[in-house]
């Protein structure tokens, strides 16, 4: 991936051009992510999915101040709407209505849309940030792992291994179910959320590491770092400034594929009853609790189920269309 | 999901009973009071009579169960419904004999002649065992085998352990008796004596007037030694009722024919009607809903109720199918009485005056499924005395300038930060807890729910002082009924001060309060039933005054009717369950 662009610019650089050359190839990167934002741009789908996910990107972080602003409130019981024999809300599709545009739950009558709008920040919140553990502890130990080799490899080859064995499922449970109350000065919602960013961070790190790994293992015998190898630069250097502009691009690539996993994953937990607790909303536990009415109040399963199906496929479009963009071997 | 973990902890009394769905008593719905184009009898029809008497036998009466019981053995199971389906093949000194109302909820003799004699002031329990009834083997059932029941269930807790052990806790116990299978000695434990074949000599510590009530437990069916192999005995349990076992395949199903040794000359209760009786185990609960609606099953053994979807689906058709009574048990809001600010009867007083019942009932699951209660004894529990609800609200829904006034006068004005737990597996219990917080939050009290599993709620968490004290974890949901029916069965377990140890309370108020002890311990010795009764109202009505405990609803289970069944009745015995005794098909 991206080698000849990056073999030119690298024996282009003469010894006296060499801050040049970290300017040149910054400016060649540059260049490459014009080349592949145009291949982008005409990736109609992955624009699509791009589209999709600023706007939940946005309406995320706008969730609590548009609450504020329409004065909504996702814990507000409105039982009143709800019929006390049969527990659904009355009115059909789950008591849409025009102050309830996707419906109330049942039994406590919460207003669905506002419940789904404070998911979502939970929903990428935790997506994102465990994503972010993933790729700096990914990055760092596969750099390192490919590029000093030896006993460094091993060991840390080793450990993604067994990171990639470990029941992770299982741990989670275990270490939500352990961690109530608090932990580490965090309390209540920080509390879980902290956690979830953990524990799912924690154990994907090994996908990304993996593939830092082999591309570092590629790209540490390329002239380029030879070069800058013979002309006395040292590890630290070619690690920052060689090897992580070059792996920019599969970094970037594979955390865009991560975060819809870890959307799930995240989703999953909740579902599970160890993630997000109540009453806070979030779209897994929103779902896990729609289970008993799936017969009699469908829309209260299909409203969660819909957004994370919409924001892990906007996800995963928008990913493939970053790798297709970014592959320079891809013939568009 | 549906962990449902159905642990049969053994000090988690609640625990098991509260998971085999319960009660009876007169639940009425506004669904369905005319006649029914289906079954011809209204809804509820099974709650004060019984529906379909009927003498017909034949036929094949089929039972499905959404799990497995903990154990078929009677002597080492705490499901409610496994003390009510086990009479057909195991005779207690006394038990209950199917009936509607409360009448079911006076112990009747079975292996026994009549009534205990007490003697030595209620200290001495003397039963005296009919002549003539035997084993499904032929062999005749003596006094012996009675007690060797009673050592096994009780004494052995390494070997059966699933199952309550009050008699060890009552009986006398000087020599430290270690149950039959460690002590082989053929005495056994000193304090039950078998003067002859016929007669059984119970001698306890301490007065206890209830005792019928105690050997009405499955544990005093008779278990023949040479035949007992712990707690694989669930597997060829030696019958002595009217039915005996044909096969019972762990997991899958159990099967049931008559027992032709069973006299009925020697039995007032039984009837042995169908043929062969039929359980099978491990069924989704929607498909048995379907199946007893199509009449290819006849009841769910667990008695959990139908389904979300089914109810809603019925009451919406409403279906005359249903009989929804009230389970002898209460849902409601245990306040730690020793953990500031809680401490403070004002502060307890002020959750009294802030919960909305109303919304905790609608998040319960709305009026099939509780009550509105208002005090601790559920209205079908003996000796429940209806009174003046002292925290009573306007549609009870809670009163947030009372609950405020108290809170001030318990010196936190602008509310408080507490801990309020339930149990994962209950997603009622859970939306239950949810009501309660946004209801606490209108006054300043701010409680974070917190959730753990039903197996440990007892030992590890809310049960556990230490854990409250340390997490500052004031509120907990529970759900109670009693292990026999009488305001003693359902007091004693959650407001006996006296009872309170480091870990494993079920008196999760903790409780304890010289009154309400005192009148528990002398109204057990009195022999007067009728002043026992006056002093378990008595403690119903302090507990309110103390505000141990915000009650919220009498539970209630809904349960789907076959039109094929006969002698359907829901027993108070048995926590509102279809007694199971003298089903027969049409």
């Amino acid at each position: 991936m991206t080698a000849p662009i990056e073999t030119t610019g690298a024996t282009e650089a003469t010894p006296e051009a060499l801050v040049e050359g970290v300017d040149k190839s910054r400016i060649e990167g540059r260049s490459l992510g014009r080349i592949a934002w145009m291949r982008l741009k005409r990736d109609r789908v992955a624009m699509a999915g791009g589209v999709v996910v600023v706007l939940l990107v946005l309406i995320a972080a706008l969730s609590r101040p548009i609450q504020s602003i329409f004065g909504l409130d996702p814990n507000k019981l409105n039982q009143d709407l709800v019929d006390p024999s049969l527990s659904t809300p009355y009115g059909s599709f789950g008591g849409m209505s025009w102050d309830h545009p996707l419906g109330v739950e049942p039994r406590l009558g919460r207003d669905i849309a506002t419940r789904i709008l404070e998911g979502s920040w939970v929903s990428l919140l935790v997506a994102f940030g465990a994503t972010m553990v993933a790729v700096v502890i990914g990055t760092v130990l596969g750099v390192i792992a490919g590029y000093y080799g030896k006993w460094a490899d091993t060991i840390i080859s080793r450990t993604m291994d067994t990171f990639l064995a470990f029941p992770v499922l299982l741990f989670a449970i275990s270490i939500s179910a352990a961690l109530q109350g608090g932990a580490f000065g965090l309390k209540g919602l920080q509390l879980h959320i902290g956690v979830l960013i953990f524990v799912i961070g924690f154990f994907s790190w090994p996908y990304i590491g993996r593939i830092v790994r082999g591309q570092t293992l590629s790209l540490r015998e390329r002239e380029f770092v030879e070069a800058a190898r013979s002309l006395g630069a040292r590890g630290p250097f070619i690690l920052f400034r060689e090897l992580l502009p070059n792996l920019v691009g599969p970094i970037l690539v594979y955390s865009t594929l991560l975060i819809p996993t870890n959307i799930l994953f995240e989703a999953a937990l909740s579902f599970l009853g160890v993630g997000i607790q109540p009453p806070q909303a979030s779209w897994g536990g929103m779902l896990s609790s729609a289970i008993d009415y799936y017969q009699v109040d469908p829309m209260f399963m299909v409203v969660p189920g819909v957004a994370i199906f919409l924001s892990v496929l906007a996800f995963n479009l928008l990913g493939d269309g970053l790798r297709d963009a970014l592959d320079p071997k891809g013939r568009r | 999901m549906k962990l449902r973990s159905k642990s049969a902890a053994m000090l988690a009394v609640a625990v098991s009973v509260a998971l085999t769905v319960s009660a009876c008593g007169g639940g009425s719905n506004d669904d369905g009071e005319g006649e029914g184009e289906g079954g011809g009898a209204a809804a509820n029809a099974a709650i004060d009579k019984v529906l379909n008497a009927s003498d017909k036998k034949g036929g094949t009466l089929v039972y499905e169960s959404a799990d497995v019981p903990d154990s078929m053995d009677p002597g080492n199971t705490y499901y409610g419904y496994m003390w009510n389906f086990s009479r057909l093949y195991a005779r207690s000194l006394m038990t209950y004999a199917p009936g509607p109302g409360a009448q079911a909820a006076e112990p009747v003799p079975d292996l026994a002649e009549g009534p205990g004699e007490a003697t030595d002031g209620g200290k001495t329990w003397t039963y005296k065992i009919k002549k003539g009834v035997k084993y499904e083997d032929g062999t005749e059932i003596t006094a012996g085998d009675v007690k060797y029941a009673v050592e096994r269930s009780n004494y052995a807790r390494d070997v059966l352990s699933l199952g309550p052990n009050y008699f060890a806790q009552y009986l006398q116990n000087p020599d430290d008796y270690k149950g039959p299978y460690k002590d082989k000695s053929e005495e056994g434990i000193a304090s039950i004596e078998t003067p002859d074949d016929h007669t059984i000599v119970f001698k306890l510590d301490q007065a206890f007037q209830e005792f019928d009530y105690l050997v009405a437990m499955t544990q005093t069916a008779p278990v023949p030694r040479d035949k007992d192999n712990g707690s694989d005995y669930q597997k060829n349990i030696v019958s002595s009722g009217s039915y005996k076992f044909e096969s019972f395949d762990l997991d899958k199903s159990a099967t049931l024919v008559r027992n032709d040794q069973w006299d009925p000359k020697t039995d007032k209760i039984r009837k042995q009607l169908p043929d062969k009786i039929e359980v099978r185990f491990k069924v989704n609960p929607e498909t048995i809903d379907k199946n007893i609606e199509a009449g290819k099953t006849h009841v769910m053994f667990d008695a959990l109720g139908v389904t979300a979807q089914t109810q809603s689906q019925m009451l919406r058709d409403k279906s005359n199918m249903l009989d929804n009574p009230t389970g002898g048990r209460l849902t409601y809001l245990a306040m730690n009485t020793q953990l500031a600010p809680f401490d403070d009867v004002n502060c307890r007083k002020a959750v009294e005056y802030a919960v909305d019942k109303d919304s905790s009932m609608r998040a319960l699951g709305g009026e099939p499924k509780g009550d509105i209660a208002t005090t601790a004894l559920p209205p079908d529990v003996p000796s429940h005395e209806a009174y003046d609800d002292p925290y009573a609200t306007e549609g009870s829904k809670g009163d947030v300038d009372k609950a405020k006034a108290a809170l001030k006068e318990c010196g936190q004005p602008d509310g408080f930060d507490t801990v309020l737990t339930a149990r994962t597996e209950r997603q009622d219990e859970i939306d239950n807890a949810t009501a309660i917080q946004a209801a606490l939050k209108k006054v300043g009290i701010n409680a974070e729910i917190q959730k753990f599993p039903g197996g440990k709620y007892f030992t590890d968490f809310a049960g556990s002082r230490k854990w409250t004290q340390d997490n500052k974890a004031g509120l907990y949901m529970m759900q109670w009924g009693s292990d026999w029916p009488s305001g003693y069965g359902f007091l004693q377990q959650i407001a006996n001060g006296g009872a309170l140890g480091e870990s494993g309370n079920t008196n999760i108020s903790y409780l304890d309060d010289p009154e309400i002890n005192k009148l528990l311990d002398d109204s057990i010795a009195d022999p007067d039933k009728a002043a026992r009764a006056k002093a378990y109202a008595e403690v119903d009505k302090k507990m309110l005054e103390t505000a141990a405990i915000v009650p919220l609803s009498y539970f209630k289970v809904l349960h789907q009717r076959s039109d094929k069944v006969t002698n359907l009745v829901v027993s108070q015995a048995f926590s509102g369950q279809y007694d199971y005794l003298n089903l027969g098909l049409k």
